[in-house]
């Protein structure tokens, strides 16, 4: 049980790294889709097929499919790599490493003081999650689709074809 | 416990040994099926009926020189034919061949394959992008846009099947059909996943990430030998996945009188795979624009219009 865990645990933070610093936006999107796939195998691990599975069809399914398309787009060619290494200054890691090695002696600290023993795990079914959202949690499955709608709306509107350029069709 | 093993692994190894077999049998009959439909003979001349020329095309793949463009993203352009490879063979995973004949019973079975298709979009956008070439990104930017916005009712029109059946379980789904296969009840839902498979393998009618005829030939212009081959592999696997899960979903899986369940698979998938190749002997390809706007304005409201109508009758019945 333990040692998949740990496994997928160390490649998520690997990639995620590997996120962080790679030049080329393509290879650093590659390793954010590995990180959010290691993701998706710790929640099915941890007893949550369901999130698993949404977890891959949405994150590393969809919305990265977008970004990859936006930088496909975008034509970045050896100049942004050029640039992208001319930010990547080591100052500029200072700060971050401060801040995470702070979040890290924090997590230390509370893996030695607090006794974590492995919890019984017991599967979610996609049954109890439609229930748990539906019930309880409605309100929030309702403010999300409004916020989606309101997504929507923008977007219809940025898209839509201007009507008064005469030749093109509206 | 070590025979439970040894079972699975032999059935783990006869997916895989049947599967990429009949991806392979599968270029054969295609053109002595188009070629029949298009009354010439296609290749007769390797073997009886032509049948060797599929060995003759896997000699002349294998000992093509691989070439990588100098200008490619090389790891990139390396590892894009194995995703879409990998991806579809891990989907049939899932898939109950006959009872007790699968590699995994999941409990959200059908979500695994949403996701294994939803991931299989990068090798074609990435194959597209780091090929550096203009024809090959194009390909690349319309099979991203393609397979995403059919993927969304490609996953809305099952959930018909998942309420019908009650359970996201292959196997459940299978069993829930005794006596009525889903194809009558969801009938709508059958053609618009059945449409939007042939989106998703990009086949034509819909496979303009290709397009001979504009793009010479989409994203995969510049790749040689197997890796070239890997797409095309690749290709043939997702029309069996898709004709297998159509199988599963909507036509009583292994069900069938007399026969024993797994020729009765075997001969309702390969009826779906002719009926692939016959669309593609049959119909043209659409404009760019009119795939997409069919698939927004048609597909989508008939998907949600399927799940309402599913919805509402079930609530009412109250089963």
């Amino acid at each position: 049980m333990n040692t998949p865990f740990y496994i997928a645990a160390a490649v998520a933070v690997i990639s995620t790294f590997m996120v962080i610093t790679r030049r080329n936006a393509v290879h650093a999107l590659l390793y954010l889709i590995v990180s959010l796939l290691s993701v998706a195998l710790i929640f099915f691990l941890l007893g949550a097929p369901f999130v698993a599975a949404l977890e891959i069809i949405i994150y590393a399914g969809a919305i990265m499919v977008l970004f990859v398309f936006v930088i496909m787009m975008l034509n970045l060619g050896p100049q942004s790599t050029e640039m992208e290494r001319r930010w990547l200054t080591p100052e500029i890691w200072v700060g971050p490493t401060i801040l995470t090695a702070l979040l890290a002696a924090e997590l230390l600290y509370v893996l030695v003081r607090v006794q974590v023993r492995p919890s019984d795990i017991n599967v979610i079914t996609p049954k109890q999650v439609g229930i748990a959202l539906l019930g309880p949690y409605v309100l929030g499955v309702e403010l999300a689709s409004l916020l989606l709608l309101a997504g929507l709306v923008g977007a219809f509107h940025l898209g839509r074809r201007e009507k008064s350029d005469g030749g093109g069709r509206a | 416990m070590t025979n439970d093993i040894i079972w699975k692994l032999i059935i783990v190894f006869g997916v895989l040994f049947v599967t990429l077999n009949v991806a392979a049998g599968l270029i054969w009959l295609e053109r002595r099926l188009l070629a029949l439909w298009q009354d010439r003979y296609g290749p007769n001349r390797v073997g009886p009926f032509g049948l060797l020329q599929v060995l003759a095309d896997m000699v002349k793949v294998f000992t093509k020189e691989d070439w990588i463009p100098p200008f490619a993203d090389k790891p990139v352009f390396i590892i894009a034919p194995a995703i879409i490879v990998v991806t579809i063979i891990t989907a049939f995973a899932v898939i109950p061949f006959a009872p007790g004949v699968e590699i995994v019973d999941l409990n959200i079975g059908l979500l695994f394959f949403l996701a294994m298709s939803s991931l299989g979009v990068y090798s074609v956008a990435l194959g597209g992008w780091s090929s550096a070439s203009k024809y090959s990104l194009l390909g690349g930017l319309r099979a991203a846009a393609q397979m995403l916005s059919y993927e969304v009712f490609m996953g809305l029109s099952l959930m018909g099947v998942v309420m019908l059946a009650g359970s996201f379980n292959l196997t459940d789904i299978v069993n829930a059909q005794k006596g009525l296969w889903f194809c009558i009840p969801q009938f709508l839902g059958l053609v618009v996943f059945f449409i939007a498979g042939i989106a998703e393998t990009h086949r034509l009618p819909f496979d303009l990430p290709e397009a001979e005829s504009e793009l010479v030939a989409g994203f995969h212009s510049e790749y040689s030998g197997m890796k070239f081959g890997m797409f095309f592999v690749g290709e043939y696997l997702g029309i069996t996945l898709v004709s297998a899960l159509i199988v599963t979903l909507f036509f009583g899986g292994w069900m069938g009188p007399a026969l024993p369940p797994i020729v009765w698979f075997t001969i309702k998938t390969f009826f779906f795979i002719g009926l692939f190749i016959l669309l593609r002997a049959s119909l043209p390809r659409p404009r760019y624009d009119q795939l997409m706007s069919y698939g927004w304005k048609v597909m989508l409201p008939l998907a949600l219009l399927n799940l309402l109508v599913t919805g509402g009758i079930i609530l009412a019945t109250g089963r």
